[in-house]
């Protein structure tokens, strides 16, 4: 079996317009992708058409994800078959706290009639949590509700640790973020990367991947990747800027 | 007793054309000890006489706009059989209840059935009704029944004064801080069976003291009525926490009808919490009567199926410098329908008052209907007052989100609406009333469709 999260000539619209035409991409496990783009170019669509945000049509393509059809899975499906996105605009939930969330996502995990073990539960929580500098009153807040946008941002990456996914897409998480929440956030995103596990980064900046150095760089533009290297296209990019890859695109 | 009382007891009353239906033809009376204080006697004759006289609620009636109607007509209501086999209530009362408890009550069919007043600080005073009128009759003159019905109840408040020797009586005097809740559980069974829980709170300067009425049935099917009043009297710097928890079966109706007198930078919290029933009317008033009172009115209601759950709300700013702070949620599935009527009203001279409404509404079905009416009304200068209503769906965001992180559709929608509720339930004081609320909330809605 393939150990990657593959996508093939995945197309995708919304409302009859084509956002992602034709977009191919192999994440194989152990590896962190970045994938780069201006405004508009489709790498939200793409994180959110993973995760499976139904506003979207998919018009062609495939996604597997360790060979199972993941287009085929209903959204908790696959966050519980390994797939985590980080959200760039994560949402409150007013009432729900913290820690009952997250049980409440572990919980889901366990076969039926299991119970999770609250002591071992709280005390990962809290060691997860010193790791990103989270004051322990998070846990009783209600989600992301009040949070400031690095400490929303904190909290997904408090929700990956928690959930240890096989696949991790990262949706501009670094936007919003003071240089020392991208540290720590970053931080905590490295101390993940595993052989066991694959990385998926998206982001408008190259900064963030000053932290967390990708194995591979892609640059999507027009809803398809248009250019592929390592990590030295990043710095490229980021000299001349995204009117270069589309200047090149054009000649 | 007097021949005046007696004698007023003795009219031959004719049933209220207005009410339809058959209504009562004498007070409902159960078993009773013979030496009530005659002021009692009389207060209760001229409160079935009052009863008799009030109108029966009227469509045209501002105070019963949208209600439905229907359910205030009751066939011949009497105080219910005594309950014999009460080993299991009590069982399910501790089970279901707060274990850490200041005294705990139990009432079946308006009948004492159990008592436990240890966790009680020196010279509390904190009795069944019966006994407190027996035991400090003046003292209970001086509070009982002392406050107009204000919101269209007057009919279920007189019948409430003419019936009621249920329920409790707690006063709590000067700087004693009592800092675990008192428990009172009324239960009601048998088709037919009224129930008057009363309770009356009276806190003194500095003193402070919650309570937690739970309402439940005997029974999945028997047609019970509750009509219930909670007078809470926080005297100045005092604080009163009250909470009535409505779980009662399907069939049956409840009224209950709150009110509050706040005193001097006293504070009062009045709370409903409604998980069952047929029908539901409940009227909370809260009187600022001095600057500094602070009043906060909460509630958190979860209908579905054909439940209709009727509030109305008065916050009544009689003094300067005066707060108010007023949260209704209601989440509906099904067919639910929900009214919510509240006035903020600031009397003239009450300046400097800051009084606040809001009464969201989550809905969970098309069919579900919610009637919100907020209102103001100010007569003083340097005001701060906002009100608001809204209703809404749950968003697909939100759904997405926690569906996002393994969570099912159906669960991540209950953790949402409960999530709703619980904002209204966590302004209430005490972690374990808190968690015994939400964990009755969480089992409603496992049960849910």
């Amino acid at each position: 079996m393939n150990q990657s999260l593959s996508i093939n000539d995945l197309h995708v619209s919304v409302d009859g317009t084509e956002i992602i035409k034709g977009l191919t991409l192999d994440i194989p496990k152990g590896e962190v992708h970045a994938i780069m783009g201006p405004n508009g170019s489709g790498k939200s669509t793409l994180a959110k058409v993973l995760a499976g945000n139904e506003e979207y049509e998919i018009t062609g393509g495939s996604v597997l994800m360790d060979g199972q059809d993941l287009l085929g899975m209903e959204i908790d499906e696959r966050s519980r078959a390994g797939l985590f996105l980080a959200f760039q605009y994560p949402h409150e939930i007013p009432g729900v706290s913290n820690a009952n969330f997250l049980r409440a996502a572990l919980q889901a995990r366990l076969p039926k009639g299991e119970e999770i073990d609250a002591v071992a539960f709280y005390k990962q929580m809290y060691a997860r949590m010193d790791e990103l500098e989270m004051d322990r009153k998070f846990t009783g807040r209600s989600v992301n509700e009040g949070f400031s946008g690095g400490e929303k941002k904190r909290n997904e990456i408090l929700q990956m640790m928690m959930l240890e996914p096989t696949y991790a897409i990262l949706d501009e998480t670094d936007s919003g973020l003071d240089i020392d929440a991208l540290r720590i956030v970053s931080q905590g995103v490295n101390a993940m990367r595993s052989p066991e596990r694959g990385f998926l980064v998206i982001t408008h900046y190259q900064r963030l991947l000053d932290y967390i150095v990708p194995d591979k760089v892609h640059v999507m533009f027009d809803g398809r990747i248009i250019r592929s290297g390592d990590k030295e296209l990043a710095l490229e990019l980021e000299e001349k800027g995204y009117d270069w890859v589309k200047e090149e695109l054009a000649a | 007793m007097s021949n005046a009382v007696a004698e007023i007891e003795s009219l031959q009353p004719e049933p209220s054309a207005e009410f339809q239906g058959d209504w009562f033809t004498a007070p409902p009376r159960h078993e009773e000890p013979e030496n009530l204080p005659s002021w009692y006697l009389e207060l209760r004759a001229q409160a079935w006489h009052q009863f008799l006289e009030t109108p029966a609620p009227f469509r045209t009636d501002e105070n019963w706009r949208f209600a439905n109607l229907k359910q205030v007509e009751f066939a011949s209501l009497k105080t219910g059989e005594i309950v014999d086999e009460i080993d299991p209530i009590i069982a399910e009362t501790r089970e279901r209840g707060l274990r850490d408890v200041a005294a705990r009550f139990i009432f079946a069919n308006n009948r004492l059935v159990l008592s436990e007043t240890d966790g009680l600080p020196e010279g509390v005073i904190c009795e069944p009704l019966i006994d407190a009128l027996l035991a400090h009759p003046e003292l209970v003159r001086t509070h009982f029944m002392q406050e107009p019905a204000r919101l269209g109840g007057a009919k279920f408040a007189a019948l409430h004064g003419s019936a009621t020797l249920s329920g409790i009586f707690v006063h709590v005097p000067k700087n004693v801080v009592i800092e675990k809740p008192i428990e009172v559980a009324h239960w009601a069974g048998g088709d037919g069976t009224t129930i008057f829980p009363h309770a009356l709170v009276i806190a003194e300067a500095g003193a402070s003291v919650s309570v937690v009425e739970r309402h439940r049935s005997l029974n999945e099917s028997d047609a019970t009525l509750t009509i219930g009043l909670a007078d809470l009297a926080p005297e100045d710097g005092g604080q009163v926490q009250y909470v009535c928890v409505q779980h009662l079966n399907d069939h049956s109706r409840q009224v209950q009808l709150n009110g509050t007198r706040v005193g001097r930078d006293a504070k009062a919290v009045s709370g409903f919490v409604n998980l069952g029933a047929k029908w539901i009317r409940n009227e909370s008033v809260s009187r600022l009567t001095a600057p500094g009172a602070d009043s906060r009115m909460l509630s958190a209601n979860l209908a579905d199926g054909d439940q209709e759950f009727d509030q109305r709300t008065l916050q009544l700013h009689e003094a300067q410098h005066t707060f108010s702070d007023l949260l209704y949620k209601n989440a509906l599935y099904d067919h639910a329908r929900t009214i919510f009527s509240g006035l903020i009203q600031v009397m003239p001279g009450a300046h400097y008052t800051d009084a606040y409404q809001k009464c969201r509404n989550l809905l969970g079905s098309d069919e579900a209907e919610a009637n919100s009416m907020p209102g103001l009304e100010i007569d003083a200068d340097q005001v701060k007052c906002s009100h608001g209503a809204t209703s809404g769906q749950i968003s697909d965001e939100e759904i997405f989100y926690l569906m996002a992180r393994g969570i099912p559709a159906q669960r991540a929608r209950q953790m949402i609406s409960q999530g709703f509720l619980n904002e209204a339930i966590s302004h209430l004081a005490g972690e374990e009333l808190r968690d015994a609320i939400e964990q009755r909330f969480e089992e409603r809605f496992a049960v849910l469709a």
